[in-house]
């Protein structure tokens, strides 16, 4: 039994993390129709910079803010210098893109950074919390970072649903030209949704590292996590995201708890080709008209 | 007034409009009619900025239009409403109209506007939380017609409005086309293939043939004249 609440806790605990990014490609997914394989690397670099900032002896929450406003920033400069240019063209253009963008990212990270393992510090303690005289898997560190996910997306749902940035956006994701006819300023909504995608990405690259190691590979297998996670909800539903991630996170949970850590990767591709085969649209996808 | 001036546009090599010229006079409706593929979607989108124009333009009250991002429409009083498709499906009824209010300051005149145009379309108000694309074909075209009305436009451009709906729906909407005119002074250019509809209520109609304008008349007299009804417009 108590097997079995820790193995769910942790797998709630990485489910958020999973969710989180799977939110941040979906953000981008929906307005751009790109999945940006830059991702895991982007939230990379901004971990890094947290990382440089706590070891230069600044306070942990001064490296948490700094990689979370870089994020902002990166996902910005990205989505202008990059990707603007070829928007508009085949969809394949801006994917090779950020791929080619994954690999440069990497090698510059190996060089500023150093390719070896740093251990990241943790706000909050990550030890599990005592209940009588057995010990429970949820940690300090992991109940934050439950809660700072449900914060961030919290203040997205606020955003999207009722201000007018929020709408505009929404606008010009779902339908650029008749968003433009109502003087909405497509190419700005587009530059905020990939730099809040990067944000988000961001806080899921800091959750991750917190009292564990990085070096400038330890998001990739996350991408693909994240990926499935984001599949797994429907690539165009930020709730299905979430959904996705949770699920994904107490699967592979469970699958490393009962039958073998070393099986985790091979279970998430097992449920990605489950999904693709039953239900390709996502669990949570609506029924959108397709458009001419 | 809205004038087009030897308007010309391509897709690649092939030529959409040529030197389209003819006025709307503020406080009328002028009708543009002409077969599939004439030219009369192209030369809305010319003149809001979608599709670039070759040659020529188009002025509001001696405002540049054609050279203008279709962004900065709804602040020089323009409506363009695209067919039944400018619906954003995704989004609920009250979004879309928000949409069209977004370039209005203050959060009060969107609040009256949005009353406004519920009561002009009680249809809307029943269904305001629900998903665009659960309304029907009639309803979607109330729906961007009353979204373009919460910009408080000067010009509506309107693009086939009644493709794909009953007669009796097609009827009420221009009624309801005619009533803006006579209210609230508005100019309407009035793109659309049911001519005999369109010329009941329009004051000029133009028609179109390859992208050339072929006949420019007043609406009565196009309607009464049997050649060119039978030459151009198939009634």
């Amino acid at each position: 039994m108590q097997q079995f609440v820790n193995t769910v806790l942790g797998g709630l605990t990485l489910g958020m993390v999973y969710a989180a990014f799977a939110l941040a490609l979906v953000l981008i997914w929906r307005s751009t129709r790109i999945v940006n394989f830059a991702q895991a690397p982007m939230a990379m670099v901004t971990t890094f910079i947290a990382l440089q900032i706590i070891e230069a002896g600044h306070s942990y929450w001064l490296g948490f803010a700094a990689a979370l406003l870089a994020g902002l920033v990166l996902g910005a400069v990205v989505e202008r210098v990059l990707i603007r240019p070829v928007e508009g063209k085949a969809e394949i253009n801006a994917v090779i893109l950020t791929l080619g963008l994954f690999i440069v990212i990497h090698a510059l990270a190996a060089v500023i950074f150093g390719n070896r393992y740093r251990s990241f510090p943790a706000a909050f303690g990550i030890r599990g919390i005592e209940v009588g005289d057995t010990t429970i898997a949820l940690t300090g560190f992991g109940i934050f970072t439950i809660v700072a996910v449900l914060v961030v997306m919290g203040l997205l749902v606020l955003l999207f649903r009722f201000t007018d940035v929020g709408l505009r956006m929404r606008a010009a994701a779902f339908n650029q030209e008749v968003a433009r006819l109502l003087g909405v300023r497509v190419g700005r909504m587009l530059t905020l949704g990939w730099a809040l995608a990067s944000l988000v990405g961001s806080l899921a690259g800091l959750l991750i590292a917190g009292g564990s190691l990085v070096h400038p590979g330890y998001m990739d297998s996350v991408v693909v996590y994240g990926f499935v996670a984001a599949v797994l909800g429907g690539l165009d539903s930020p709730g299905g995201a979430v959904v996705g991630g949770l699920l994904l996170g107490l699967s592979l949970s469970l699958v490393s708890g009962y039958v073998g850590s070393q099986l985790v990767a091979l279970a998430a591709l097992a449920i990605l080709m489950v999904v693709l085969l039953l239900r390709p649209q996502g669990l949570f996808a609506q029924g959108r008209e397709r458009r001419v | 007034m809205l004038e087009v001036r030897e308007l010309s546009a391509s897709y690649g090599a092939v030529r959409a409009l040529r030197e389209v010229t003819f006025t709307a006079p503020t406080g009328e409706v002028t009708a543009v009619l002409g077969a599939n593929g004439a030219g009369k979607t192209t030369l809305l989108r010319t003149i809001t900025g979608l599709v670039k124009a070759q040659s020529g333009g188009a002025t509001y009250d001696g405002r540049e239009l054609t050279r203008t991002a279709p962004e900065l429409m709804p602040g020089l009083g323009i409506a363009h409403v695209p067919e039944g498709r400018g619906v954003i499906t995704e989004l609920t009824v009250e979004e879309n109209l928000r949409l069209g209010g977004l370039g209005r300051r203050r959060g009060r005149v969107r609040a009256e506007e949005l009353e406004r145009v519920y009561d002009l379309f009680p249809a809307l108000a029943d269904r305001r939380n629900a998903l665009a694309h659960t309304l029907s074909g009639g309803e979607r075209q109330m729906l961007v017609l009353g979204r373009a009305l919460m910009a408080d436009p000067k010009v509506l451009l309107l693009d086939e409005p009644s493709l794909g709906l009953a007669p009796r729906i097609v009827a009420q909407l221009f009624e309801l086309v005619q009533s803006l005119v006579v209210g609230h002074g508005l100019t309407v250019v009035l793109v659309e293939q049911n001519a005999r509809s369109a010329l009941s209520i329009a004051h000029r109609g133009v028609v179109l043939s390859l992208g050339e304008v072929v006949v420019d008349e007043r609406a009565d007299v196009l309607a009464g004249d049997d050649q060119l009804r039978h030459a151009y417009l198939g009634f």
